[in-house]
């Protein structure tokens, strides 16, 4: 479960103080699909790495299962990081020259996993993101892009996360590729019940999920349920 | 982090640019293998130059005669003539630290055999000379006690006198040789010594003490008393004695102003082994500072490898890496090149110094110090030349080093 209250960020620059987030409010509860959407600019990245224990906010509180995320240290965020948070990327970041499997196994290394049952367990988020077996041992350099975000999808997942952040996830894929991966990210909220927050400029995309933040500014415009879906 | 899980990270990393990896390590390989092979060199130059200097006697006392002044001219050491037989027998008979005294007197003369000659060192000895000197006998016989007692014209020749007067390896025993015109019965040969850097100990005669005083020189003083301690310990004492007993004895106060001197074998040795300790911390130095570049070679490596795998590391802090992971990875990652490049290094050094022992004729020696001390010292230049590289990569921003293009 996630409770955001009056969360702000203000960068100092230079010349002054730059203030991304303003007083945002809002509450996630588990098993969600929540898309948070906001023209460049507005903030949503910010938002995320919050989100994302990546940073922590200047006010406001940020409860992620009852723990207050925004007073943590660095090494403790990284310990939140680790066991409840799984990340999508725009540019899936993938280890390169390395195997599928050993990219969705290093999560479990830094989790101290041990090794015997790694590989059972990144096959099974393999499966599960809807990569067929026959990519396991292949190096990451030599897929197609849907096929990558569908193994970052796999590496998000492994570690049995409170919160999968998938962050622009369709930027570099195609529209056809990023309708399968969008459709990867709703089967696995309704079979699995994972909670995914889904960050994108894009009401294309936006609307794969059951719930639609809109920001702006760095304020909520609007908050409500997707009523194409539901 | 587990260990186990460390070090595959660390060879995946590694291996995933085999090239650069590779030439990172040649840098410590090329440091470590010359401080093993130029400390080889100069230890072993130590120890060739120790064991020559043992070579001339174990134990070794020399009394030599002091330098002759008259009207304020010195004439230099060893040219005055106050050591006599009657100084060495009386060693013999007061100081019982003396385990054997042999007296000499050397000169170089012209000497002809059958149709050859040649000009050596011929020594007048007593029959003890070859303990006192390590000189053993290869043919018949050395100078005996009767020979000295009944001034016997025999001659024991060296190994290069020998070869010189009737070929090498020839058996003259029974032949004759003439020194300044008298001859003299060769009884024996000496085994050869192969003395190098304090000239030949091979290529000599010895004769009876007595008949080189009374037919070579006329006159009856020796130019050495070769004395040999009980041990080496007592070498010191040994010294002492002898030369408060050879100042009572030439009736002077001041021990400044003796008519002799005395050389310990063993200041011989300390001061030689000043000159090669010099040599080898030269040699080693040189070597360390091509240590220090194939450091800076790592350093630089890492640097780039830092900057190269920022996006990685943004994904490693975003997966719940924490900044001691980071840091252990890439320091370790700077600690296996240089460990690799040592052990390659130290194989490759020891290889140089056997080539150079075998076609460059320089004694070496390998220590386990040497080999100690260069794998310490890579592994502290993987920590040094690591720390800074791996500490850039710990403090990257996760957020700034995913987006990092």
């Amino acid at each position: 479960m996630i409770e955001c209250k009056n969360i702000s960020k203000i960068y100092s620059t230079g010349v002054g103080e730059v203030t991304v987030l303003k007083n945002l409010s809002f509450t996630i509860t588990d098993g969600e699909f929540v898309a948070i959407m906001g023209p460049s600019g507005s903030g949503k990245s910010t938002l995320m790495n919050i989100l994302g224990a990546l940073d922590v906010p200047s006010g406001g509180e940020y409860f992620l299962d009852q723990k207050n995320v925004a007073e943590l240290s660095d090494d403790e965020l990284a310990e939140i990081r680790k066991n409840k948070i799984g990340f999508v990327f725009q540019s899936f970041n993938l280890l390169p020259r390395s195997t599928v499997l050993r990219n969705v196994m290093l999560p479990l290394v830094y989790a101290g996993v041990p090794k015997g049952e790694r590989e059972a367990r990144a096959r099974e988020a393999l499966e599960n993101a809807g990569l067929d077996e026959e990519h396991f041992y292949h190096l990451t350099n030599q897929l197609s892009g849907g096929q990558m975000q569908r193994v970052a999808i796999a590496r998000a997942l492994v570690n049995n996360p409170s919160l999968i952040l998938a962050d622009e996830p369709t930027g570099n894929l195609d529209t056809k590729t990023g309708e399968v991966v969008l459709r990867t990210l709703e089967e696995l909220n309704k079979k699995q019940h994972h909670t995914i927050i889904l960050i994108t400029h894009e009401r294309d995309v936006a609307e794969h999920a059951r719930r639609i933040i809109q920001i702006r500014d760095g304020g909520i415009v609007s908050d409500e349920e997707n009523k194409k879906i539901s | 982090m587990k260990i186990a899980d460390l070090f595959e990270e660390i060879f995946f990393a590694l291996f995933a640019n085999k090239a650069r990896s590779g030439l990172t390590i040649l840098g410590i390989v090329i440091g470590v293998g010359s401080v093993i092979a130029m400390i080889a060199i100069g230890q072993g130059s130590q120890s060739s130059i120790q064991s020559n200097i043992q070579s001339l006697g174990s134990n070794l006392v020399q009394v030599m005669p002091g330098m002759q002044k008259s009207s304020g001219v010195s004439s230099g050491w060893g040219s005055s003539q106050t050591l006599t037989n009657e100084d060495a027998e009386a060693i013999v008979a007061e100081i019982f630290l003396a385990n054997a005294v042999a007296p000499e007197i050397s000169s170089r003369y012209q000497i002809t055999a059958k149709g050859t000659n040649t000009n050596t060192q011929v020594v007048g000895t007593v029959s003890v000379y070859p303990g006192v000197r390590n000189v053993e006998i290869d043919f018949g016989s050395f100078v005996s006690d009767q020979n000295v007692k009944s001034l016997s014209k025999v001659a024991v020749l060296g190994p290069g006198a020998r070869d010189d007067l009737f070929g090498e390896g020839a058996d003259p025993v029974g032949q004759t040789v003439r020194i300044k015109g008298i001859e003299f019965k060769v009884i024996g040969v000496t085994k050869t010594k192969g003395g190098s850097g304090f000239g030949s100990q091979d290529d000599m005669i010895f004769i009876p003490l007595s008949s080189a005083q009374k037919f070579l020189v006329g006159k009856s003083y020796v130019s050495t008393i070769n004395i040999q301690a009980q041990d080496a310990e007592s070498m010191t004492a040994l010294q002492e004695e002898v030369t408060s007993l050879l100042l009572a004895r030439h009736n002077i106060s001041d021990p400044d102003s003796a008519d002799f001197r005395i050389m310990n074998q063993a200041d011989i040795v300390a001061s030689a082994s000043t000159i090669t300790d010099t040599l080898t911390l030269l040699l080693g130095s040189i070597a360390g500072i091509s240590l220090v570049v194939g450091g800076i070679g790592i350093m630089n490596m890492m640097l780039t490898n830092v900057t190269e795998r920022t996006r990685e590391i943004g994904l490693r802090k975003a997966i719940g890496a924490k900044r001691g992971d980071i840091s252990v990875q890439f320091l370790l990652e700077a600690i296996m090149l240089t460990l690799i490049g040592g052990v390659v290094g130290i194989f490759l050094g020891w290889l140089a110094s056997l080539g150079v022992e075998k076609f460059g004729g320089i004694s070496t020696a390998v220590s386990s110090t040497s080999v100690a001390l260069a794998f310490g010292v890579s592994a502290a230049i993987g920590i040094v030349f690591g720390y800074y590289p791996a500490r850039r990569a710990a403090k990257l921003n996760p957020i700034q080093a995913l987006r990092y293009e």
